[in-house]
């Protein structure tokens, strides 16, 4: 059997192998069980793990973080999932105020291994809730982590880690690239390291940095300046956004003094804003133009028919590179 | 029967006890509960006092009045039993057999308290003793004590998991996503409500459609019981019908406890909402702690000499842990950074 796998059975095999490990580990959320999830993410669990490791939960996103923090309490490691992660403001007080902060107020004596999944982002033709990228909403909290892979392999190595980790982490899907590629995922492969950054493309003369969804179109960009302008852009992904590797991106950017920033996630108070600033800690006196920022507009994230006026392509992300290194 | 002062119409219907169960108790028991509401009260008395001083940050909700119910509860429970609450929580912990030392010092935020003083009044927590915590948010920790009885199923242990929660907490809607997976599940958890009868200062029956708590419950399908709760062999009698109903694998189980809060809600509470006859009433009426005193010197358990002593060595131990939380150092600021991230 080929091992080329979407990352919805890349995310598959990463719970498959990681309940195989662990019999603490287990799964949870709306329609999960029977269904297999609403993006077929934990398709076939139930079957082979049971009901009492795949549980269909009633709806109640505030109800199913709340259960699994004390689950986690208890020793288990279960992992929920929320149907879109616009849906998990429902669940946001239980996030902010009790996944975040179990570790701080108990001085350590309580950690929870806790992973919330939750499917994010542009690109599928829906609406609203069912696309939107508030990121920023989990990184800006202390205490989480906040994982978001940008491929099938990635999103198996990180999810297994995810689960592995002592802390809570915030495991944000991006929809469109859930079965947009393959990549060659076989099994047993090991977890990832979390909290660095992965330099996905070797470059001189500008750095570019984005994560999820948008690093295919950030490494489309950097291919079309190869081929056009005769510029090699090094491309870091960000599969940890929080807490965010400042160190890898600030090496990268005291080499190439130019750097550009590419985010689904709205422009203002964003995940693009706090890696500008890291820049201008890191590599100020390197940089030969401002760090430039590509991101969703300060909107709504509006329905199908301007979906893609609102995200990044690889043409706007071409033209800020031609800025910056014009400037 | 009915410690409420409030016009308190019966519906009549549900689980209210005919005739109020209440638990046979050895004198050694009769004496232990004794001991334990009076550790609770001396406990909070001391917070009081320190916290006039100035020497608590934060806020000091005190259980006084109260102490029948954790005393009775915690009674009933046996290892691996997992208890969880609100912010009105020191009771709790003593009848859990913390530390007061750890307790009091983690009001008064030094390293020397439970949370090394990083969770204050509000966060605190002793795995060792099956003690969850204290928690802020009103309400949230509902389905936090739904995730542990799941956890104790998981595990395919008998143990329990108590989830309590105010009158004011019962207002929350994620009460009731936790009591819909609880049935649904049939999950050992019993819900413990300590009706105050004042949510800060709005009444239940200011606040709630249906004021009998106990049967907020019905359309889950979780049986519910109305206890006196200032009463602490029935909190007990009703806590060993919960457990047992739990263990036995029937699901959850409701228990509103009608109890009363001497002093305000936190230490700044203007207390326009009651009159000070109310209190005093309560106070002479109904107080755990006396009833308590007059059945065991009623019955010969024990005399004033012997409970005078006791009430000196509970305050004794009190002053120690005074004197711990006064004296241990405030934590390091290098604190500053630990225990965010492993």
């Amino acid at each position: 059997m080929s091992d080329e796998r979407t990352m919805v059975e890349a995310l598959n095999l990463a719970l498959r192998e990681e309940m195989d490990r662990d019999d603490n580990v287990m799964v949870l959320g709306e329609d999960v069980g029977a269904d297999g999830g609403i993006f077929r993410v934990t398709k076939g669990l139930i079957d082979d793990f049971g009901e009492s490791r795949v549980m269909d939960t009633p709806l109640a996103e505030a109800g199913i973080v709340g259960v699994s923090v004390g689950m986690a309490l208890a020793g288990l490691n279960p992992v929920a999932e929320m149907q879109f992660s616009g849906f998990s403001y429902f669940a946001f007080h239980q996030i902010e105020g009790h996944v975040a902060r179990m570790r701080w107020r108990s001085r350590g004596r309580f950690t929870l291994p806790l992973v919330i999944r939750m499917p994010f982002g542009g690109g599928v033709r829906a609406l609203e809730h069912h696309s939107e990228s508030r990121e920023a909403y989990f990184a800006h909290t202390p205490g989480l982590r906040t994982v978001i892979p940008s491929g099938p392999r990635n999103a198996c190595t990180l999810l297994k880690a995810a689960i592995r980790s002592p802390d809570p982490v915030i495991f944000l899907e991006p929809k469109a690239a859930y079965r947009a590629f393959r990549e060659e995922v076989p099994e047993g492969l090991d977890p990832a390291q979390l909290d660095k950054a992965d330099i996905r493309r070797k470059g001189a003369d500008i750095t570019m940095i984005s994560y999820g969804a948008m690093l295919r179109r950030t490494l489309e960009a950097a291919e079309t300046l190869a081929e056009e302008d005769g510029v090699e852009a090094e491309v870091i992904d960000l599969p940890t956004l929080a807490p965010l590797d400042a160190e890898t991106i600030g090496a990268s950017v005291r080499r190439t003094g130019r750097a550009v920033v590419v985010t689904e996630a709205p422009l203002s108070f964003g995940p693009a804003g706090e890696i500008a600033a890291r820049i201008a800690e890191e590599a100020f006196v390197y940089l030969e133009a401002p760090v430039n920022r590509v991101t969703g507009w300060d909107v709504p994230m509006p329905f199908f028919a301007r979906e893609q006026s609102y995200l990044p392509d690889a043409r706007r992300i071409t033209n800020a590179a031609r800025v910056t290194l014009a400037y | 029967m009915n410690a409420s002062t409030s016009s308190n119409k019966s519906a009549g219907r549900g689980r209210r006890a005919s005739k109020p169960a209440v638990y046979e108790a050895s004198p050694e028991e009769l004496l232990k509960f004794y001991r334990d509401m009076l550790l609770v009260r001396r406990f909070e008395e001391k917070a009081g006092q320190m916290y006039g001083m100035g020497l608590i940050g934060g806020f000091c909700h005190l259980y006084i009045g109260q102490e029948a119910v954790c005393v009775g509860v915690q009674s009933a429970l046996k290892d691996g039993d997992a208890v969880i609450t609100g912010y009105r929580e020191h009771g709790h912990m003593m009848a859990a057999g913390c530390d007061p030392k750890g307790v009091m010092a983690e009001l008064t935020g030094r390293s020397g308290g439970c949370s090394r003083g990083k969770g204050g009044s509000m966060h605190m927590f002793d795995p060792a003793k099956g003690f969850y915590g204290g928690h802020g948010i009103v309400g949230a920790q509902v389905s936090l004590g739904t995730g542990l009885a799941f956890a104790a199923k998981y595990k395919k242990t008998d143990n329990v998991a108590v989830a309590y929660f105010g009158d004011g907490a019962a207002n929350q809607g994620q009460v009731y996503e936790s009591f819909n997976m609880a049935r649904l599940w049939n999950l050992p958890v019993i819900y413990l409500i300590e009706n105050n009868q004042y949510a800060m200062g709005t009444s239940v029956a200011r606040a709630s459609s249906e004021i009998e708590l106990y049967r907020r419950g019905e359309s889950f399908k979780i049986p519910g019981k109305q206890v006196d709760g200032m009463n602490v062999l029935a909190v007990r009698a009703a806590m060993d019908e919960a457990v047992a109903h739990c263990r036995a694998g029937k699901g959850p189980m409701i228990l509103e406890m009608k109890t009363y809060r001497y002093r305000g809600h936190s230490m700044s509470d203007p207390a326009k909402y009651r009159t000070k006859d109310e209190v005093q009433k309560m106070r002479a009426e109904r107080d755990p702690i006396e009833q308590l005193r007059e059945l065991l010197l009623d019955g010969g358990h024990t005399d004033e000499a012997a409970l005078k002593e006791m009430d000196k060595e509970v305050k004794a131990l009190v002053a120690d842990a005074a004197a711990f939380a006064t004296e241990s150092p405030e934590p390091d600021a290098a604190e500053l950074y630990t225990d965010v991230l492993a």
